[in-house]
């Protein structure tokens, strides 16, 4: 996404993370995460936390559920991938989990190095006990985040919304396709 | 170069660092750090990992961020941090005046074999967490040093890390319990928190 504006959908996610109390959101960034990215920074209730690795957040999460804190994770599919490991802790200590993937690899996509990691997205937070919701439209990526939202801090379910690259919108690379 | 001297009782250390500080929340990472905490006296304020080697740091800074107002020790190993080595950065980015990481540094991965570990091997923790952006970080290469860290635990004024040179030997492995909902629910309960 290549547009200074965000769409309707994205500021959305933010008010749902801040209506359901969520502190600590930590990322490595997506373009599609960049609006929620920015509100978690100029929120003074909110703490925004920039990782080297995706797996950092996982624990950090668990940590910060130990402490009282509400916490969010924001990545991209391929950072699904550096997480497996780690969720073990979640999956150990049945922590409240709630992760939010920007899909790439999968509709639009120029560069095919994305195609096996956004196609093994689900399967990979599947198979390590993460429930997958999935958002395409941007009428239902509110209503999708919330019921997230309910499943991780209300039943404390380890829960992640993919949202799909058809709803994010393709990278734009600035060269012909 | 000369290899550091790595003489100091891990058992002992921990036991009279955490004495010296009785209202700190504490994350151990797997395997040794985890059997040290256990020996020094189970608490409710205990986290004990079994596994997701790597994430004791990052735990300890999502602990240190929601409990501003409490001291936060995480105990780890050098081949656990090494594996976290980025959180390092994670950790200078945010600040937590309130974390300190005691790396116990054998210099090697005790649980496998006693193989050399990169703190073997050139590795300086001590000077990537200070070029990471700590308050603080040192090399301690004496138990002496016990009553300045634990004062620095106390005092919550900038995140810091103490690599501590323990001996490499083989210890009895003093073993903590393994349920995580268990451990989870005491360590929040202990904090006031409801269990959900």
């Amino acid at each position: 996404m290549s547009s200074s504006k965000p769409a309707a959908w994205q500021e959305e996610v933010f008010a749902l993370l801040k209506e359901a109390r969520v502190r600590q959101v930590a990322w490595v960034p997506d373009a599609g995460h960049a609006h929620v990215i920015s509100r978690v920074l100029a929120d003074p209730e909110m703490r925004g936390i920039a990782l080297t690795t995706e797996e950092e957040g996982v624990a950090l999460a668990c940590g910060a559920w130990l402490g009282g804190d509400r916490a969010a994770l924001l990545m991209q599919s391929s950072g699904v991938g550096n997480c497996v490991n780690m969720l073990s802790l979640v999956l150990a200590g049945r922590f409240p989990f709630l992760v939010l993937v920007t899909m790439r690899g999968e509709w639009e996509e120029l560069n095919e190095w994305q195609v096996p990691m956004g196609r093994a997205t689900p399967a990979v937070l599947e198979a390590m006990g993460v429930r997958v919701l999935r958002a395409d439209e941007p009428a239902s990526a509110g209503e999708t985040v919330r019921a997230a939202l309910e499943a991780a801090f209300g039943r404390g379910e380890a829960v992640a919304v993919l949202l799909g690259q058809r709803l994010v919108g393709r990278k734009e690379w600035g060269v012909p396709r | 170069m000369t290899p550091p001297l790595r003489t100091i009782d891990r058992r002992a250390f921990v036991a009279e660092l955490l004495g010296a500080c009785p209202s700190a929340l504490v994350v151990a990472g797997l395997g040794a750090p985890a059997y040290d905490l256990f020996a020094a006296g189970d608490r409710d304020e205990s986290f004990y990992l079994w596994g997701a080697m790597g994430g004791a740091a990052a735990m300890g800074l999502g602990l240190a961020l929601a409990q501003p107002k409490r001291s936060v020790v995480v105990l780890t190993g050098d081949g656990e941090q090494l594996m976290g080595l980025g959180t390092l950065a994670t950790i200078g980015a945010q600040r937590p005046a309130n974390l300190t990481l005691v790396v116990l540094d054998n210099g090697r991965y005790g649980e496998t074999g006693m193989q050399e570990s990169h703190t073997s091997l050139g590795t300086s923790l001590a000077k990537v967490a200070l070029a990471c952006g700590f308050a603080w970080a040192e090399e301690v290469s004496s138990a002496d040093r016990v009553p300045v860290l634990a004062g620095r635990v106390r005092a919550r004024d900038g995140c810091g890390l103490a690599q501590v040179l323990v001996r490499a030997e083989p210890l009895p492995r003093t073993l903590p319990g393994r349920d995580g909902v268990h451990l989870k629910e005491r360590f929040r309960a202990a904090l006031g928190l409801d269990g959900t």
